[in-house]
């Protein structure tokens, strides 16, 4: 990328000072220097963004005009903003950087409302700057005027509404501060017109200082002490890991293996967590929860110690809370002590950031004589038992390509080109079935690859979001693993694909359903498929070439290599309609409303375990 | 495990905030968004040069729920300390409440005398009215309107919970 994080600010200033500016080139910090539009571009460069995606409009356009008179910021045209917070959300999950994100009043700003509720749910740091009318307007139901501190105070960490130009170069500080600190999240910034045109003196980064905000990161070590006691005595341990230990860094994550490999416990991760321990090592159970693996559930189970580090015991996961780990003593370390005793009672809590969490535990294990390798044998080999049902397995037989062969086939094709040409492979997916798949057949082995809407299960999500994985790794393959209804929910973003050049692959797996609710149709609701068909699809092999890019179908078992060889070959953007088996169900599944060890494993297990009343109205 | 316990208790909670716009929204919010119940609300700038606002508010709710409450209350960003009184130790409750009883004769004279034993003072007064004003513990102030209504009460306005804990410490 062209952009560094050092660069001196734009000299050239607003049109109305342009030849004032160009003759009195400015200082920093002095007096009235800056305007409010190009203090947000100087406080952006000295955060050290060097992406901005946006979308312009009225109330943006001082800082469009800003933007257009420097060459720090760089600025991907969108084309609507929900998609631009979720390539915003690609970006800081694929560099572990917030995402920067530029729209304007009214309806730019009620368009990024998805896409900030998303981050606010998955815990991903987003700066979203939003104009706003003038000050004396605001309350007047002016053009495009929205209540945008209103709307988004419950879908951000944080909003803030810049009342005058002197609040602004401290918000915009603060801003980036509060996204990235303790728990990340989304944090809007609502910018007035006039503000953005009203000069002012800059503060630099390092003299704001939060007033309040300050998250406890450290653990308290008479807690790490005790957590190492109970792992250190059990006899059927688990290490259950989130979304937080990828937010808190690769550190993290390894320190996570290291103790994986110490203890000697079974590991699985949630949906969220993906790739925090290598995916193919021999202790790592799969992903948990609804579409977890068989191995994974049936250990939470029955395990007699668990260690949750960064993940927050939410439904998907447990299951019916009751019957959730009943006999298990549990530790619970995040970031965030609202997530502590939320919807899990637990008996040790460590209130710290994953990384100086994982630091203590492993120097706590290392000062005491390990436990005897025997004391978990009992569990292991119960562990293999579970595994040896091969929960994931699935018969591909004929010609038509079942979905998780196609998954499967896509993973192993991909793993062995980064295995022997080490070219990166990121995966970004919408929601669904084919999301669920994509969990269950690809082994990450290394953190940050893997991005999924999972708190708000936000169908649009992937494309947008695997555009903003290839503007931060543009040698990478990036795939956003599909479903055909979903991808028409941001389609229109194949154009910024064209603009740009982002070889981004969009792989759709064309089940000609909206595949998960025909399931669930079919185990909860009779069978009575109300508006689950997805008719009247385009042609997406002519929809790829109206929009410039490749298009490629497969439709036989015997072409599916050759032709995910192809798509991985063209160095520009595809989308792949793979066609396959349309009545294909997610498995194993713990239908909402049953325990862990209530499972369906397969087709057959459904008539044998109907679903409660009560789990009827969970979602 | 510890057992859950389902018994619903009264809590009166400290907050101490910046003084910024949408704070309050903030807090109400949370309450509203989340499902938990708001008995009283008080609000108001403690620390001017600081700029620090105090929040009281009373809620119930399962000793479960009310950790909740307490711990998202104290992630809010613009939140600098949340402390649970009712909890921590002994604590006073105030509240001031303004009543206007209208009525002639007996009544009038009854309300006049019962004011007295409440210690509330009378703040407006005609021929056929009077507006008291009391402040006291809450449930006491809930008997004293009690006995008010019979006897002519035709309006009353109240401030919600103050409250502040014993003792030389500060929050
Ligand atoms: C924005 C949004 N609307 C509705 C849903 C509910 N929903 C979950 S999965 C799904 C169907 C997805 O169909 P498709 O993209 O074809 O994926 P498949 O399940 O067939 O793999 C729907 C409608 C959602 N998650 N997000
Ligand atoms: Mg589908």
């Amino acid at each position: 990328m062209s952009a560094t994080a050092s660069q001196a600010a734009p000299e050239a200033s607003s049109p109305q000072a342009a030849s004032a500016a160009a003759a009195k080139p400015a200082i920093d910090s002095q007096a009235d220097a800056y305007s409010g539009a190009e203090m947000v571009i100087k406080a952006l460069v000295d955060q050290g963004v060097e992406v901005v995606f946006g979308y312009p409009g009225g109330a943006v356009l001082p800082i469009y005009d800003a933007l257009f008179q420097q060459n720090s910021l760089r600025h991907i045209l969108v084309r609507h903003e929900q998609a631009a917070v979720h390539a915003a959300e690609g970006y800081a999950r694929s560099t572990g950087k917030p995402g920067v994100v530029l729209v304007t009043s009214g309806p730019g700003a009620t368009n990024a409302v998805t896409g900030l509720t998303d981050a606010l749910m998955d815990s991903i740091p987003i700066v979203c700057l939003t104009g706003q009318v003038p000050t004396h307007l605001i309350g007047n139901d002016a053009f495009q005027e929205a209540d945008t501190t209103g709307i988004t105070r419950p879908c951000t960490k944080h909003n803030y509404l810049v009342r005058s130009v002197g609040d602004l170069p401290r918000t915009l500080h603060e801003a980036f501060y509060v996204a990235v600190h303790g728990r990340p999240g989304p944090v809007v910034v609502d910018l007035p017109k006039d503000v953005l045109q009203t000069k002012g003196s800059y503060l630099e980064k390092d003299q704001v200082v939060h007033r309040s905000y300050r998250p406890q990161t450290e653990p308290d070590p008479s807690a790490i002490s005790k957590a190492v006691d109970l792992l250190a005595a059990a006899k059927r341990p688990i290490i259950y890991a989130g979304g937080g230990v990828i937010n808190a860094g690769p550190e993290a994550c390894r320190l996570l293996t290291e103790l994986v490999h110490l203890t000697g416990a079974p590991v699985t991760n949630t949906l969220m967590g993906l790739g925090a321990v290598p995916g193919s090592d021999p202790q790592f159970l799969g992903m948990l929860g609804m579409h977890g693996t068989y191995e994974a559930n049936l250990a939470m189970h029955d395990c007699d110690v668990m260690l949750n580090v960064g993940a927050r015991f939410d439904d998907r996961v447990t299951g019916r809370l009751a019957d959730f780990s009943p006999n298990s003593i549990k530790i619970h370390v995040d970031i965030d002590p609202s997530s502590i005793n939320k919807n899990v009672m637990v008996e040790l809590p460590v209130v710290a950031d994953a990384e100086a969490a994982l630091r203590a535990l492993i120097a706590e294990w290392k000062r005491r004589t390990p436990p005897s390798p025997k004391a978990q044998e009992a569990w292991w080999k119960q562990i293999e038992a579970w595994r040896g049902r091969d929960c994931l397995s699935y018969r591909q037989t004929g010609e038509i390509i079942k979905p998780q062969y196609a998954i499967q086939r896509l993973y192993q094709l991909t793993a062995e080109q980064e295995a022997k040409a080490g070219r990166k492979t990121y995966i970004t997916t919408e929601v669904g079935q084919h999301q669920m798949w994509a969990a269950q057949f690809f082994k990450f082995e290394q953190p940050n690859r893997w991005m999924t809407s999972g708190g708000l299960g936000t169908m649009g999500y992937g494309l947008p979001a695997a555009m903003g994985v290839q503007i931060a790794h543009p040698d990478a393959l990036v795939i956003d693993v599909a479903g055909e209804a979903s991808i028409l929910m941001n389609i229109q973003e194949m154009s910024t694909l064209a603009q740009y050049g982002l070889p981004v692959k969009v792989f759709i797996v064309n089940n000609q359903w909206m595949g998960m609710v025909r399931q669930w149709q079919e185990l909860l609701h009779g069978a009575r498929y109300s508006e689950s068909y997805s008719a009247s699809l385009p042609d997406f092999v002519a929809l790829a070439e109206a929009f410039g890019a490749v298009g490629i179908r497969a439709e036989t078992a015997g072409d599916l290599d050759d032709k995910i060889l192809e798509m991985m070959e063209v160095p520009r953007p595809v989308i792949f309609d793979c066609c396959v088996a349309q009545e294909e169900n997610c498995f194993p599944m713990i239908p909402s409303g049953a325990a862990h060890n209530e499972m369906l494993l397969g087709p057959d297990d459904k008539a044998a375990k109907p679903i409660s009343e009560e789990g009827m109205v969970l979602v | 495990m510890s057992p859950l316990q389902d018994s619903v208790e009264r809590r009166t909670i400290a907050v101490l905030v910046d003084n910024e716009p949408g704070v309050l929204a903030r807090v109400i919010g949370l309450f509203s968004g989340r499902g938990y119940n708001i008995e009283s609300l008080t609000v108001t700038e403690v620390e001017r040069e600081m700029g620090l606002s105090r929040i009281t508010v009373v809620t119930t709710g399962t000793p479960q729920v009310l950790e909740q409450i307490k711990a998202q209350l104290d992630r809010l960003v613009p939140v600098h300390r949340v402390a649970d009184l009712s909890l921590q130790g002994p604590y006073v409750e105030r509240e001031l409440a303004l009543v206007k009883v209208s009525g002639i004769d007996d009544k009038r004279v009854e309300a006049l005398r019962i004011a007295g034993i409440f210690d509330a003072e009378v703040v407006d007064a005609g021929l056929d009215f009077f507006i008291f004003e009391a402040a006291h513990r809450p449930d006491k102030l809930d008997r004293f309107i009690e006995l008010m209504k019979p006897l002519g009460m035709v309006e009353m306005s109240r401030t919600g919970v103050v409250a502040i804990a014993r003792g030389k410490d500060s929050l």
